[in-house]
């Protein structure tokens, strides 16, 4: 292994705190997959990967996501709530692998809420 | 999911637990999403194996690999966490799920232990991410030896490992002693019982050792270092071998570390577990490859130490905390605490107490709040009768001063030592002759046997205390207890001997009723000296249960329904089980 130099340990320790700052800080914004077994059934689980993957792209360590269970809107699955500390959280509906990509770069990465997604009432 | 792996959990089966909770995850197809780290003690060992979830900071406890396909499929699949699983409060019977909000935890100020539960102790690239070794940078780039000890010394931190001699000022002593070859030496010799603190750290974080033994040696200008550390710590030395191997390969130790000309290397020194060598002199001779016996101070390790070459020696716990107090400034560590005792310490408790395990407290804090805040109170609805501090050096404090702050003074006022952080807590049942008994067979046990007054006057104490605890005490006994304790501690040769009898001292200070009753009365208050008792049962308190007569293994009992219960003298073979079963105290 080569022999590090101070530069070098900070690009380190910076890698490393992106994946460790999910162990200790609560982060700034919340992103929730309602993943009840109606949400599953509707197809949470490929909007999660398709999240997680999304995120695993950005270097930005104040995000975290969550499997939520159930909000009780079975007919509106899946369902998304974004939730940026300090504002009033956002639930969008029928969410696929390809709208949470938009919702995910638009309102979790830039704040722009993606108002023709958002749950009726909410 | 970070599922602890300390010696406590690790004994629970953590191992097995976090192999399973892999499959399981890999199984049900999330692997992507979910990482299961081993980290070192998280310090809530009662309740292992534990394990924290984030990011929603859930508190799983007690778990089996049993529960591992309920945790995967209901908690990380559908975001269901296991209410089961989780912490209850034991008084109010409520669910805490969170575990920033469990009493344990809420009352802590993590500094010392800042990477516990979220670093992998294995892993260098973690220990960097929180910072580390960021501090060995700045004391190598940025600042020179002088600044270091400057800023240690208003740091205001003391030596950890129970003496509490200010840190910064034995650095400067070193560093004033002439000689080109000096040694920094951590001392892991960690012995009393019931102290489990350097071994937690040093299993969670054993980077923060190298890194502050890393910037002692840079002060002094050391280059070769040894950590003493006993043989019966397998886990933090096989820690420890890889972190030094990891940071090796770095160029974090070794030569020319970090491109800086500065050298520095550690080595691993397996003590064989004798309790002497945590006694500084003895710990060096034993590295020497000498037997491990203590000699006079003067000439102390700072000026003739280490192969008679001056020598830095530190605690575990006090060099943890030296890559921070470069990193934020002394006068941050210094902005907590009271008087001349800044930062926090950390606290193995045990014994009596709801809470086993691992705290770190500010000081200040009192030593109620750590005992019944923390430590969850006394179990069984007992009564708190006394704690013990500094283990077999330290000294009992009673009830009436449980205010006391955490504070080298103020705790030596009461009697007792800060030490390196042993909590006994012992409740209503604890007889306090006996408990002296228990500490004197321990240091006596261990005395080096190089000086005469700890050698004999320590057996010569434990003989007595054991005669009172037969029945067979006399008036005489107590004068002769104190006047013996007395000189030990003055005239025994090292620490061991000069605090050995303090445990004898507080007792018969707070608890001189219960050695008078023990000689005059021939009874043992607390019910625990097995020659005093008559092993007779009270009528008038039995309440007819017949829980003797189950749990007797001699069949000595004479109970029927609805009848008091008699002990056969001939039979009874004295176990102490049928006092264990009684909870009316009917039997004497």
């Amino acid at each position: 292994m080569q022999k590090l130099t101070v530069q070098d340990l900070h690009i380190i320790r910076e890698k490393a705190a992106k994946r460790i700052a999910l162990r200790c800080n609560p982060g700034k914004i919340k992103v929730t997959v309602h993943m009840g077994d109606c949400g599953i059934a509707a197809g949470a689980r490929e909007v999660m990967v398709s999240l997680m993957n999304e995120w695993n792209q950005t270097d930005r360590d104040d995000i975290r996501i969550f499997a939520g269970g159930c909000i009780g809107k079975c007919s509106t699955e899946p369902n998304v709530t974004v939730e940026i500390i300090g504002e009033k959280a956002v639930t969008y509906q029928k969410v696929s692998p390809d709208t949470i990509r938009q919702i995910f770069k638009k309102h979790v990465l830039m704040g722009e809420i993606q108002k023709d997604m958002i749950m009726a009432g909410n | 999911m970070l599922v602890c792996g300390g010696t406590g959990c690790h004994s629970a089966g953590s191992q097995t637990l976090i192999a399973s909770l892999k499959q399981e995850i890999e199984r049900q197809g999330l692997s992507k999403e979910i990482q299961v780290v081993q980290t070192g003690c998280n310090g809530f060992c009662a309740v292992g194996p534990v394990a924290l979830v984030q990011p929603e900071g859930i508190f799983y406890q007690q778990l089996s690999v049993e529960d591992v396909p309920e945790i995967v499929s209901e908690h990380f699949l559908k975001g269901k966490p296991i209410e089961r699983l989780m912490y209850k409060d034991p008084t109010t019977k409520k669910v805490i799920p969170i575990m920033s909000e469990i009493p344990f935890f809420a009352h802590q100020m993590f500094w010392a232990m800042r990477n516990k539960g979220i670093i992998d102790p294995e892993q260098i690239e973690d220990y960097i991410g929180r910072d580390g070794y960021l501090g060995v940078a700045k004391a190598l780039f940025e600042m020179t030896p002088e600044q270091i000890i400057q800023e240690v010394k208003v740091s205001g931190i003391r030596g950890r490992g129970g003496a509490g001699f200010p840190t910064g000022l034995k650095w400067e002593f070193a560093s004033k002693s002439p000689g080109d070859i000096k040694y920094v030496v951590c001392n892991a010799d960690e012995g009393d019982p019931g102290a489990f603190m350097d071994r937690s750290i040093l299993e969670a974080d054993p980077h923060s050792v190298l890194e502050g033994m890393t910037i002692a040696a840079r002060a002094i200008n050391s280059h070769q270092g040894y950590i003493y550390c006993r043989t019966e710590y397998p886990l933090a030395i096989h820690r420890l071998t890889i972190a030094i191997q990891q940071a090796r390969a770095y160029g974090l130790l070794g030569k020319n570390i970090l491109g800086s000309g500065f050298d520095f290397d550690i080595e691993i020194y397996e003590g064989a577990g004798a309790f002497v060598c945590g006694e500084e002199t003895a710990l060096m001779r034993s590295i020497e490859g000498k037997r491990g016996m203590p000699r006079p101070r003067p000439p102390y390790p700072v000026h003739k130490g280490l192969w008679e070459k001056p020598t830095v020696l530190n605690n575990v716990e006090t060099l943890a905390n030296i890559p921070q107090i470069i990193l934020q400034g002394g006068e941050w560590y210094a902005s907590v605490g009271i008087g001349k005792s800044r930062g926090t310490k950390v606290f193995a408790i045990s014994g009596d107490v709801n809470n086993i395990g691992l705290v770190e407290i500010p000081m200040g804090a009192t030593l109620r709040s750590m005992i019944f805040d923390i430590g969850g109170g006394i179990p069984n609805k007992k009564k708190f009768k006394a704690v013990q501090l500094g283990g077999p050096s330290g000294g009992c404090v009673p009830e009436q001063y449980l205010d006391t702050p955490v504070d080298y003074e103020a705790i030596a006022q009461v009697g007792a030592i800060m030490g390196s952080g042993g909590v006994i807590v012992m409740d209503e049942d604890t007889c306090m002759v006996d408990m002296a008994r228990f500490f004197m067979d321990f240091i006596q046990d261990e005395s080096c046997g190089k000086c005469t007054p700890c050698r004999e006057g320590t057996r010569r104490l434990l003989e007595i205390l054991r005669k009172i605890c037969d029945g067979h005490g006399t008036t005489e006994d107590l004068k002769a207890l104190e006047e013996l304790s007395y000189t030990i501690k003055d005239t025994a040769l090292c620490g061991l001997g000069q605090t050995g009898p303090n445990p004898v001292l507080s007792t018969l200070n707070y608890f001189r009723d219960e050695y008078l009753a023990h000689i005059y009365e021939k009874r043992c208050p607390a019910k625990r000296c097995v020659a005093l008792l008559k092993f007779e049962v009270n009528p008038e308190i039995c309440t007819k249960c017949g829980m003797c007569f189950k749990g007797c293994p001699a069949e000595a009992i004479i109970w029927q329904k609805k009848e008091v219960a008699r002990i056969n003298k001939e039979k009874c073979i004295k176990c102490m089980t049928c006092f264990e079963r009684c909870k009316f105290g009917a039997i004497f």
